[in-house]
């Protein structure tokens, strides 16, 4: 199985079909597949063990990753955010090398530690000169497909491994074969180096959706491209969502998303006010909120267009309250709960989402964490209800043991979020003599809104029960999040300390 | 023939090409009547007209039983059968994109 099969039959199918636009250039699934197999060939050549791509979006992009595949050769993109002492200690980690970055990166990466180094305009330029006309892609069963590091907020990045079954797998067992009308576009604006850039690139070229290109994300550039390109899909994270809406708002003004039929989102939770506003705004959208794992090869859980529609409103409590859900697992993956025992937990029981099927790799670089049967523990914790639907409280690492009792920040977190004064807020536990453990809440308030601190313990304590009560309150300018709108929880922990 | 989930196959009466999503062991894989074959090779033998319903792009195939399922990764003419028996077209999930 090679992963550039995706690539190869939509080449097949419709060769002279717009893949993909970058800055209002097109390129044809014909060209993308000419110049993958003319990359493959110089990988080969170089004797490079990994690719590299050390850049924001870009055709480069798209074709390194197939290139790379075609090649038998792990993809290893990074992420251009990290510090130049971060980025080379990856890029040693990686060589032999053959590594594309930004022009502006180029200059960073010491002279010697890639194998071959190019520009993301000369590796173009190369490619585009011709290579083979047909390319014998390496079947190999175990390869390894890409290689995504995680964020290393512990230490050194460990580097998560999805191998081409892995990939394959989901793709194949999600996303129709050419099922696109020629008209239809996704606006991907979604970093490489991140996992929902890379399953993008393959749901959309297998179903022959063609991918827009949105380098660096802003609320403004997102409206003017869902406008310019006619977007008829779009995957965002939270954070971007957020964005989107506060500028809507701001500006008063009437985007044209007349063409856009179906947002999803995913890559951490999406605060349920935001949902609702979202839903509002854009009635004619279908929405499909998206949970997954790098270690899961994207997405293993679905809440579709119908039941958000359904939730949204709905005076039955258990319907209304799926919204705050991520659906159903799908499909191709088995999910179970479990207790801290390993045992297998019924409906509405808290405890740790395991999950089984073809696309969970569930492996870093000399760790497997898959246990004999295939289950993969996901560290988030959550509960199915009877219907089957998915809803998840948190990193399990993030439970916060109050003498004793397990408290999950999420519950404690959405009661306060409900409050009109309160935009953010994040709760940690941190260390108390007397509970071992304790709730902190960092509080965001709303510009010109005010609460006082015995408000918002009132509000817990009556809506919750006195253990989940924040020992201590303190209000913030804005919370920690990563790029990708993760909130890190780590640095919270300094501001209480 | 030996297969087994990623294995690639070749028709030896028309273009078709399969991919095997599921299945494993010893499986009696015809294209248009003829064993299908792990190697291409020039046709080797006609298509039989009765065996001729063909095969299109990215569609699934799956026997009664759904214990063997391929993707058509190249169309052609001939069809596709496990033990003389047809398969069907795999009805295709309307799953909602999620990236």
């Amino acid at each position: 199985m090679n992963i550039s099969l995706v690539l190869q039959m939509a080449a097949d199918t419709f060769p002279d079909r717009v893949a993909l636009t970058h800055n209002g250039v097109h390129y044809t699934y014909g060209q993308i597949h000419a110049a993958a197999m003319a990359a493959a060939a110089q990988i080969v050549n170089s004797g490079a063990d990994y690719v590299s791509f050390l850049g924001e979006s870009s055709p480069a992009t798209v074709i390194a990753l197939f290139g790379a595949a075609m090649a038998g050769r792990p993809f290893a993109p990074l992420n251009y955010r990290l510090t130049v002492p971060e980025t080379n200690r990856l890029i040693e980690r990686l060589a032999p090398v053959y590594l594309i970055a930004d022009a502006d990166k180029v200059p960073t990466v010491p002279q010697g530690a890639a194998k071959v180094l190019l520009s993301g305009d000369e590796f173009l330029a190369a490619v585009a000169s011709g290579g083979p006309a047909e390319w014998d892609v390496p079947q190999d069963e175990e390869g390894v497909a890409v290689q995504l590091f995680t964020s290393g907020t512990t230490g050194e990045p460990k580097a998560a491994l999805l191998r081409h079954q892995n990939l394959l797998g989901y793709v194949l067992g999600t996303v129709e074969f050419a099922a696109a009308e020629e008209d239809e576009a996704t606006l991907v604006s979604v970093p490489p180096y991140h996992i929902a850039g890379i399953s993008a690139i393959l749901s959309s070229i297998y179903a022959m959706r063609r991918i827009v290109q949105l380098p660096q994300f802003s609320p403004a550039e997102w409206l003017a491209q869902c406008s310019a390109q006619q977007v008829t899909n779009a995957f965002v994270v939270p954070t971007m969502l957020s964005r989107i809406i506060d500028h809507i708002d701001e500006t008063g003004g009437h985007p044209d998303l007349g063409a856009l039929r179906a947002l999803a989102f995913g890559g951490g939770k999406m605060p349920l006010p935001v949902v609702e506003r979202a839903l509002t705004l854009f009635p004619h959208v279908a929405f499909a909120n998206a949970y997954g794992l790098t270690e899961t090869s994207s997405t293993i859980a679905l809440l579709g267009p119908e039941d958000h529609r359904e939730a949204h409103g709905n005076p039955d409590p258990l319907i209304a309250r799926r919204l705050d859900s991520v659906g159903k697992p799908l499909p191709t993956v088995e999910v179970e709960i479990r207790d801290e025992d390993g045992k297998r937990l019924g409906p509405d029981q808290m405890g740790e989402v395991f999950v089984r099927g073809p696309q969970v790799s569930g492996e870093y670089q000399g760790r497997k964490l898959t246990d004999d049967d295939g289950w993969f523990p996901t560290r988030d914790a959550g509960f199915l209800d009877k219907d089957g639907f998915l809803f998840l409280a948190g990193r399990i690492d993030d439970v916060i043991v109050r003498g004793g009792e397990n408290i999950s920040p999420g519950e404690v977190e959405k009661v306060l979020r409900e409050h009109d004064a309160i935009q953010d807020v994040a709760v940690i536990g941190v260390p108390s003599i007397e509970w071992g453990e304790t709730l902190a809440a960092a509080v965001v308030c709303k510009p010109e809104a005010a609460v006082t601190i015995d408000e918002l313990k009132d509000i817990v304590r009556r809506q919750l029960r006195s253990s989940r009560v924040p020992e201590h309150v303190r209000f913030i300018d804005a919370l920690p999040y990563n790029e990708m709108g993760k909130l890190l929880r780590r640095n919270l922990k300094a501001f209480f300390a | 023939m030996q297969i087994k989930a990623g294995t690639k196959l070749h028709s030896t009466v028309c273009d078709t090409d399969v991919m095997v999503i599921k299945g494993s062991g010893d499986v009696a894989l015809t294209c248009g009547g003829q064993e299908m074959a792990a190697a291409r090779s020039a046709p080797a033998a006609e298509l039989d007209p009765a065996l001729a319903s063909g095969t299109a792009m990215g569609k699934r195939y799956q026997n009664a039983d759904g214990s063997v399922e391929l993707l058509c990764i190249k169309p052609g003419k001939g069809t596709l059968a496990v033990d003389g028996v047809p398969l069907e077209i795999k009805a295709a999930k309307a799953l909602p994109s999620s990236d």
